[in-house]
């Protein structure tokens, strides 16, 4: 690893730890409070950081700014990531702390972030330290970069649409929750607090998302269809 | 001070995340970090373990040295971040984040038992919440929301076990 990737690698990292921090994903009350529905930080945050990755690469790639085969999709080991994913939830409530946001808590000064850290490692550890008898169901049900186009068989723009439209639903359901319940309002965790912008937000990615429908049906294609590219590449020298 | 908003915060995360692909071809990560650490650590303890052993010796192979691995630099970067972000805000403060009812002692204990389970299910899953749930899910993998399905519905299952972990 060269000094510029070195750099590279640090600076995402200063801005990934500031966004959770910032979100207040580095104080494990909010993190139990989602799984105790009474603290809607996690699945705000998580979602919008979702589509809005998800419309910025669809979109960027479409437009040629970005290689989507230049794009690490994670592999996909059906049984061992459904398993491992109930073993971690379950971790993840008790600690309150998810990997990432546990370093968050740690650096703010939090002893339980820091128990958690010690927690993972041990976890890991041992976990690698006795891979043996884990390792056939490690490798157990692969399907290589499967995505979920493929998987229901339908054109990527098409099932990007879809994505925006549950995540919007599921976020007006939780203002529906926040309402009734007469969840206290701590630190703009309402919906209504700067709506505008929310509202705007929302009408952005519907827009994109209709869009990259539309574009999905007319290229009909699973994989990130080939970029029609705005920008120009440059040619010879 | 207040946190953010977090649809408001969320947005910056996915642009984050947008950055880190557009830079690296690969998102952001955190428990791989763990695993690199691990295998650093049994192979600065007993290099021919950590070579032989079938989950580290990826870590290792080719005279890789695991602690430049990207995922453990990009984890420091988060120490520093959320650091800077809450010095800023003024929510830099030794404290435990717990319940009223329930010891600081129990509360780490739980803490320290909760990362113990996330490792193994990390570990499992090749992933965990900023890996595999939200960088694969921006692309749509298939393993990547059957995690985040099942991740949700144990920690849904689990929280009213730990109810007196929280105020």
């Amino acid at each position: 690893m060269n000094a510029t990737d070195t750099f590279v690698a640090i600076g995402i990292g200063i801005a990934f730890g500031f966004a959770l921090e910032r979100a207040g994903l580095g104080n494990a009350r909010k993190l139990a409070g989602q799984f105790l529905l009474r603290d809607f930080t996690v699945v705000k945050v998580m979602f919008s950081a979702i589509l809005t990755a998800m419309l910025g690469l669809y979109w960027l790639g479409r437009l040629g700014a970005i290689d989507a085969a230049f794009l690490y999709v994670p592999d996909t080991y059906l049984a061992p990531q459904a398993v491992g994913g109930l073993v971690f939830g379950a971790g993840f409530a008790l600690a309150g702390l998810c990997p990432g946001t546990s370093c968050v808590s740690a650096a703010t000064g939090r002893g339980d972030g820091l128990a958690t850290i010690a927690g993972l490692f041990a976890g890991v550890l041992a976990t690698g330290l006795f891979f043996s008898p884990l390792a056939a169901f490690y490798e157990s049900g692969g399907h290589g970069a499967w995505t979920l186009p493929a998987l229901f068989d339908l054109p990527r723009g098409v099932v990007v649409f879809l994505v925006v439209a549950v995540a919007l639903s599921a976020f007006a359901i939780v203002a529906r929750i926040e309402e009734v319940r007469d969840l206290p309002a701590e630190a703009g965790s309402r919906l209504q607090s700067g709506s505008r912008l929310l509202s705007a937000l929302a009408v952005f990615a519907l827009t994109l998302g209709v869009l990259a429908a539309v574009d999905g049906v007319r290229t009909g294609t699973h994989k990130p269809a080939a970029a029609v590219p705005l920008v120009r590449p440059h040619s010879g020298c | 001070m207040k946190y953010a908003n977090p649809y408001v915060a969320g947005v910056g995360l996915g642009l984050v995340l947008i950055a880190a692909f557009a830079l690296t071809g690969h998102g952001l990560g955190a428990s791989g970090a763990f695993a690199a650490s691990a295998a650093g650590t049994v192979r600065a303890i007993a290099p021919d373990t950590a070579a032989a052993n079938g989950f580290f010796n990826r870590y290792v192979a080719d005279g890789a040295d695991p602690w430049r691995d990207w995922l453990v630099l990009e984890i420091l970067g988060v120490f520093v971040g959320g650091f800077l972000s809450a010095a800023l805000a003024g929510r830099l403060r030794p404290t435990v984040d717990r319940g009223a009812g329930i010891a600081v002692r129990t509360r780490l204990m739980r803490a320290a038992g909760g990362g113990a389970l996330m490792g193994v299910g990390a570990v499992l899953a090749r992933g965990c919440t900023s890996g595999l749930a939200l960088s694969g899910g921006a692309l749509l993998s298939v393993g990547s929301w059957a995690f985040m399905m099942s991740a949700f519905a144990a920690g849904f299952a689990a929280a009213p076990l730990v109810r007196r972990s929280w105020p």
